[in-house]
């Protein structure tokens, strides 16, 4: 028998602590042994794609791999004014070097985003570079007038530097004045702003009308026998389970102007047949279909915390001489705040990220920031404006989650 | 359902308003599904109801659009297409996942919260997000426009869903009888195939099915990293919204709505042999 003063042993004769130590650290390797996969593929297929978008961001090698020569001469100047011959002579080089390269067109696309005007100016110089003859600066500013402008160049200079924030400066309506001074777009120049407000108003709205509709279906089902609760149910992961698109079709055959809603109310007579009504293409289509979509996300975690809530509660409220609609406001809905919260985020994450169905629905008017990430990058092209405004919506986001972890925690989440 | 003896006037129109919000609430949820399928049976090229069908004339309902469909080599492509990339991203993110939740739900993982977040993070993130970012990488190793890129895309989508519901398996999992196992001898291989694996299968065949339907109507990856020989249904589908309405994807909704409801049963099914499994419900 051990006393107070022996240390305990396992029968080899080692300390237990020492055993136990072991048998623990075996158990962790085990653990990290069997998640390391997922985590390494899920590394490598995603998190670092990620990270690698939030980077391109802030890349700006354009200008600093293609105009070497300029940008190391413009290190020099002190800027005012005009930029001194050695300036000129050395982009008169790195044009005629670019243009029989052909990357001078990527110069051009980048100074483009900076200076209106800026890709003809240099692909039109890039052009006649090569027949320049001394002293460039003459030759260029008889060549292009613009390359007399001080703030071209100041331009230039700035985006040397192989990492830049206009990107985000773009994604947040503002720019660069030349100086270096960093203020706000001309008002019809302000989109994207514009844009993140509306999408977030939008989900907002759509994550009230899906708890405005959500709510009262949750507690008929946590209040129902299973038997029945069951039934309805099922009719609440039919749509769940059912494709995006193609609810999203069926949004289209209803509500077009020659759809059946339409054709209903103009049959019942509330409207005439010239005075259908448009009801997609627009914010309408896209709050509708958008709030059919994520009603059950919201059904879901309401009905899991309604059904936690014994009934004795409000009877007991009603007992004590609470009426009705005060025993529910009072003892009821607060029990129910979990649901909501989890219901609320996740309906507000899912929303702010939706790209297909505004695409589709939305038109002109009920267009997301999503689509306008889409069409940068496939449209447009500038992927650094694209991957800028996907970082801010992604930390907006990553925000959300990190709230929903903290409040709900990930492991509460469940589908079925 | 009859009204309880005790209420009054007042919480008797209170109750039923509250039925009849309840009942639109459900008709606002199914209906448009329901409407879609008669109307898949249009005559007419358009996605309304024409006179002779509300006539119930048999003349206005055809099989033109199912027949288009089945006949249409692109459809049957883009079917097939979706059928191949989910079957494969299916069984690669089931895999990984079910094994990487056997080790999130021991007591003795570090960092468990940090990890979990991460590993759900493919659901969390917005897909336009996640698809630009593998676009740029993918485009990088050449894995754009291939089978592959997809396939892995879309695998690391489908995680999320398997680790949770594997995990969410295991948490009403009873240690207990893995060492009862232990206790009679079993080694832990045979352990886990006999009395692990049978508990634990009913959440891994629902989180697969998750993990399928995910890849199967994903369309924002692949508008982003397929070329047109990956063309999948929802592309498909995709561009006939946006290019040449046809009431043939009323037909293919139909049918998908149809294999929902499949995947749907399924699942119902496995969730009450898992709960008769565990005793918690009789029959």
């Amino acid at each position: 028998m051990a006393t107070t003063n022996e240390v305990l042993k396992t029968v080899d004769g080692e300390p237990l602590k020492v055993s136990l130590a072991r048998a623990q650290r075996r158990s962790r390797m085990r653990a990290v042994g069997l998640v390391a996969p997922l985590l390494l593929f899920l590394l490598i297929t995603f998190l670092f794609p990620i990270g690698e978008m939030l980077f391109r961001s802030v890349q700006n090698p354009e200008i600093n791999e293609n105009l070497p020569r300029t940008v190391a001469a413009l290190e020099e100047w002190d800027d005012q004014g005009l930029p001194p011959e050695e300036v000129y002579a050395a982009a008169a080089a790195d044009l005629a070097e670019g243009a029989k390269n052909r990357t001078i067109g990527r110069v051009g696309t980048r100074l483009n985003y900076e200076i209106s005007g800026g890709r003809s100016l240099i692909t039109r110089s890039a052009r006649r570079a090569a027949g320049w003859e001394p002293p460039y600066k003459e030759a260029m500013i008889d060549a292009d007038e613009d390359w007399g402008d001080p703030a071209v160049w100041l331009t230039i200079k700035r985006e040397s530097d192989p990492y830049t924030l206009s990107y985000y400066l773009d994604a947040l309506d503002m720019k660069y004045t030349p100086e270096g001074d960093i203020v706000e777009k001309a008002d019809y120049y302000q989109i994207h702003v514009d844009l993140f407000w509306k999408t977030i108003w939008m989900s907002i709205l759509i994550t009230f009308l899906t708890l405005l509709l959500g709510y009262p279906v949750a507690y008929l089902m946590a209040t129902l026998p299973l038997r029945y609760s069951n039934l309805l149910m099922i009719l609440v992961l039919l749509p769940f389970w059912t494709s995006l698109l193609v609810r999203t079709t069926t949004w289209i055959a209803i509500l077009q102007s020659q759809g059946v809603l339409n054709d209903l109310l103009v049959w019942v007579g509330v409207i005439g047949d010239d005075g259908r009504l448009q009801m997609i293409y627009n914010e309408i289509g896209t709050v509708v279909a958008m709030t059919h979509i994520l009603l059950p996300f919201m059904i879901l975690p309401l009905y899991s915390v309604m059904k936690t809530i014994p009934p004795s509660y409000m009877r007991a409220a009603r007992s004590l001489g609470a009426p009705p609609t005060k025993a529910y406001i009072r003892v009821y809905v607060p029990q129910t705040v979990p649901g909501i919260g989890a219901g609320g985020i996740l309906v507000f994450i899912l929303s702010i990220g939706y790209y297909i169905t505004p695409a589709l629905v939305g038109g002109e008017s009920g267009r997301f920031i999503t689509n306008f990430i889409a069409y940068h990058m496939q449209s447009s092209l500038n992927w650094g404006l694209a991957a800028a405004l996907g970082s801010i919506l992604l930390a907006l986001v990553l925000i959300l989650y990190w709230l929903y972890n903290k409040l709900i925690g990930i492991d509460s989440l469940k589908f079925s | 359902m009859g009204m309880p003896p005790h209420a009054t006037n007042a919480e008797k129109v209170w109750i039923w308003i509250f039925r009849i919000f309840c009942t639109l609430v459900f008709i606002f949820l199914i209906g448009p599904l329901l409407v879609i399928i008669p109307l898949s049976f249009n005559a007419e090229p358009y996605f309304t109801f024409s006179p002779k069908m509300l006539a119930f004339d048999p003349e206005g309902y055809s099989l033109r659009w199912y027949a288009d469909f089945f006949n249409s080599d692109r459809w049957m492509g883009s079917i097939y297409n979706s059928f191949f990339i989910a079957i494969c991203a299916t069984l690669v993110s089931t895999v990984l996942g079910t094994v990487a939740a056997l080790g999130l739900s021991s007591r003795y993982m570090p960092y468990r919260s940090v990890v979990m977040g991460l590993l759900i993070s493919p659901m969390i993130v917005p897909l336009i997000i996640s698809a630009a970012a593998m676009f740029f990488f993918y485009s990088k190793i050449n894995l754009v426009q291939t089978y592959i890129g997809v396939i892995l895309a879309h695998a690391a989508l489908g995680t999320p869903f398997v680790v949770i519901t594997v995990t969410s398996t295991l948490m009403g999992f009873d240690h207990s009888l893995t060492r009862a196992a232990a206790n009679l001898g079993a080694p832990p291989i045979r352990t886990f195939f006999k009395v692990i694996l049978p508990l634990v299968t009913p959440g891994v065949i629902s989180g697969a099915l998750f993990a399928f339907i995910t890849s199967f109507d994903e369309i924002v990856v692949v508008l982003f990293i397929s070329g047109p020989e990956q063309r999948t249904a929802p592309i498909q589908m995709w561009s006939g919204i946006r290019e040449q309405i046809s009431p043939t994807i009323l037909a293919v909704a139909t049918l998908l709505v149809c294999l929902s409801i499949v995947l749907l049963t399924t699942l119902e099914l496995l969730r009450r042999r898992n709960e008769r499994l565990r005793g918690l419900s009789p029959g």
